[in-house]
């Protein structure tokens, strides 16, 4: 772990480095190869005539820009929701947020023929509500509070439900069955930029939000007797962090489809490395979950070419070994 | 005080006691699963009458009538009962070892497990429906994530919390290689493989019930006899070994026999949910007893929902035949909120 500001400065450099090169490679690899001087000509120099220049401009750019917001967001709210449940596997996918908003995006597509993203994100904003209402509440035990095992268990009822309700809106609408089947496994492909930039202002109003709450969510890990006593609203501040986690994976999903995992294991890795204050650990959490889906998408385009794995199965294949250690390394399981 | 019967053998070798309003119940929801049964034999597209239903199967002929119920229907309704019935018995024994009333098969990833490997089979060109191998690939997926899972939580023994939470993190594993495995399917086999994983009766044969039926009768009457050590648990670790339990040895045989009910089931009727998850809900709340109790009442109660939910899929849109597990999440939907409710009111 890096403690001195040095370090933590050339730290979060690196990163920065990191997400450079990871977007660099987003544009530049994948079924057309393009050089570094074509990439560097289509920005500058745009010739219509160039199938390099039209790839990048029309395809690529969009895709990058879109795994870029996706990635930030999904790692951003899976922080801020470990936080909030103090809960090391907490993350918008395993409890039941992604799905709650999937399942409203696909009632939008098929039975109120909603297509663009800036219409669809609000059946998110709506399914991701409900769900986190729902597992809040199935998830306390009486007496107890919040308990870990029992709020995975109640995301992975709320997935379960809201997964077979959408899969039975699908057997029932089977024309629309292809078009969604990619995005339901999570994909960044294929989004207009059009499409994307009626949602911005209002992601960047969050992730802002949960930027200038850093100094609440450090005291949030402390006994909640304790942080009234330091005069800190916790009830406000917690419902202020459930909406910011609300529109982020909201806006993710309704961009993107569902991409577990990245709200998993990026908030670990960044915790590692910069420890647990949330003035280094969050906005570096959006930098390193960028990052990783960035990467994610480009391998995906490479492994099993002229096809695509969806980029939701590879964050999935690389999670699933970190949930599976943090699940059995989790203390107090009783 | 609970009224009960006592049943003892000359010279007290063994003896059983039974709560009479767990015999009652259980009666009561028997005759309403026969009734329910011969309803649904009665309807469908070709319309019959219940009169003639009661005579074809008295005396059976060779007319097309006689087809209808005894090769179509009727095997299609006994799949049902029986896949129902194994769910929630299922669901009972693993809410039991968890300790937790939000473990179901199908969230601990025994159902992901056989949903993984069917749509595997499909994918290298088994057929669904026609191919006699699919419902043993399945069963072997959910035996080999169920070996998995026990392997990776074990640490001195199982712990039925990181049972829990190891289930879950290789469920989404599966779950992203089943998505994988749609995506690169030609459309025509990944409709099929979805709805295989939404739970379908379509097309149920004798040969289907006469393969299906052994795993229930042997796992149902061993978890009969040994429920009791499940009551015995549910006291704590400690005083079930107090109490001169078993406690690993038997949290092995119940997850066994809980993947072997579910596993089975699901086998043959493809990824049926939330029969798991709330069959043993609704029977908790006919009845207080222990899981001994719970077992018959949770099993008759998933045979019911699976039954009502194959007769809509059936019947309601008729010329369409709309897989089983669609109306099972809608029948289970309004009981979790209620659930939801119930929690609440006990906080407040």
């Amino acid at each position: 772990m890096l403690t001195s500001l040095l370090a933590r400065v050339s730290g979060a450099l690196f990163c920065l480095g990191l997400l450079l090169a990871a977007m660099v490679s987003s544009l530049v690899f994948g079924h057309i190869p393009v050089s570094l001087d074509m990439l560097a000509a289509s920005l500058v120099d745009y010739d219509p005539g160039s199938l390099e220049h039209l790839v990048i401009r029309t395809e690529r750019f969009s895709r990058t820009m879109t795994a870029l917001i996706v990635g930030a967001g999904l790692a951003i709210a899976g922080a801020l929701m470990q936080t909030l449940t103090r809960n090391p596997l907490a993350s918008p996918g395993i409890l039941g947020i992604n799905a709650g908003a999937m399942f409203f995006v696909v009632v939008g597509a098929t039975l109120f023929s909603l297509t663009s993203p800036s219409e669809l994100v609000w059946a998110a904003f709506t399914g991701a509500a409900t769900a986190a209402f729902l597992v809040y509440f199935l998830g306390q035990e009486a007496g107890r509070g919040i308990s870990p095992v029992r709020t995975v268990l109640a995301g992975v009822a709320v997935t379960a439900l809201f997964v077979s309700f959408a899969q039975g809106l699908l057997i029932l609408n089977q024309d629309r069955f292809e078009s969604i089947l990619f995005w339901l496994a999570g994909s960044v492909s294929g989004r207009d930029l059009e499409a994307i930039l009626p949602l911005l202002p209002l992601f960047c109003l969050a992730l802002l939000v949960a930027l200038l709450l850093c100094r609440q969510l450090n005291l949030l890990g402390l006994d909640d007797e304790v942080v009234r006593g330091l005069g800190l609203k916790v009830g406000h501040v917690r419902l202020l962090i459930g909406l910011v986690v609300i529109v982020l994976a909201g806006t993710s999903v309704a961009m993107a489809g569902l991409i577990g995992f990245v709200g998993l294991i990026v908030p670990h890795m960044a915790r590692g490395i910069f420890g647990t204050d949330h003035r280094w650990f969050l906005p570096l959490s959006a930098i390193l979950g960028a990052t990783l889906l960035l990467a994610a998408d480009t391998v995906a385009r490479l492994v099993i070419p002229p096809q695509e794995v969806p980029v939701g199965v590879m964050t999935a294949l690389m999670g699933t070994p970190l949930f599976l250690h943090l699940a059995r390394h989790l203390r107090k399981v009783s | 005080m609970t009224r009960s019967l006592v049943l003892r053998s000359p010279k007290d070798r063994w003896s059983v006691k039974l709560n009479v309003r767990v015999l009652v119940v259980t009666l009561a929801l028997a005759v309403l699963l026969a009734v329910s049964s011969l309803l649904a034999l009665a309807s469908g597209s070709h319309p019959t009458s219940f009169m003639e239903v009661l005579g074809t199967l008295v005396a059976p002929g060779q007319s097309e009538l006689s087809l209808i119920i005894l090769e179509i229907r009727l095997p299609r309704i006994i799949m049902a009962i029986l896949v129902g019935g194994a769910l929630g018995s299922a669901g009972l024994i693993l809410q039991g070892l968890v300790r937790n009333p939000l473990a179901s098969p199908d969230v601990i990833g025994i159902t992901s497990g056989a949903s993984a490997a069917a749509v595997l089979f499909l994918w290298l060109g088994g057929v669904a429906g026609t191919s006699l191998l699919l419902a043993p690939v399945a069963m072997g997926g959910a035996f080999a994530v169920a070996l998995c899972i026990t392997a990776l939580a074990w640490h001195r023994g199982i712990s039925p919390a990181r049972l829990v939470l190891v289930g879950v993190g290789l469920a989404a594993a599966l779950t992203a290689v089943t998505t994988l495995l749609l995506v690169l399917s030609p459309d025509s086999t990944a409709m099929n493989a979805y709805i295989w994983l939404t739970g379908s009766l379509y097309a149920s044969q004798w040969h289907d019930v006469t393969a299906l039926a052994p795993w229930l009768v042997v796992c149902w009457p061993l978890a009969l006899i040994k429920l009791r050590h499940l009551d015995a648990q549910s006291m704590g670790e400690d005083m079930a070994q107090g109490l001169g339990s078993a406690l690993q040895s038997h949290r092995l045989l119940f997850l066994v026999l809980a993947v072997g009910l579910a596993g089975s089931a699901v086998a043959y009727a493809g990824a049926v949910g939330f029969v798991g998850l709330i069959a043993p809900h609704m029977a908790r709340r006919l009845v207080t007893s222990g899981h001994t109790g719970l077992l018959p009442i949770a099993a008759l109660i998933g045979a019911l929902i699976l039954l009502y939910a194959d007769w809509i899929g059936r019947v309601a849109f008729i010329p369409r035949d709309l897989p089983a597990g669609i109306f099972v999440a809608g029948i289970g939907a309004p009981f979790f909120v209620y659930l939801l409710y119930r929690l609440r009111r006990e906080l407040g």
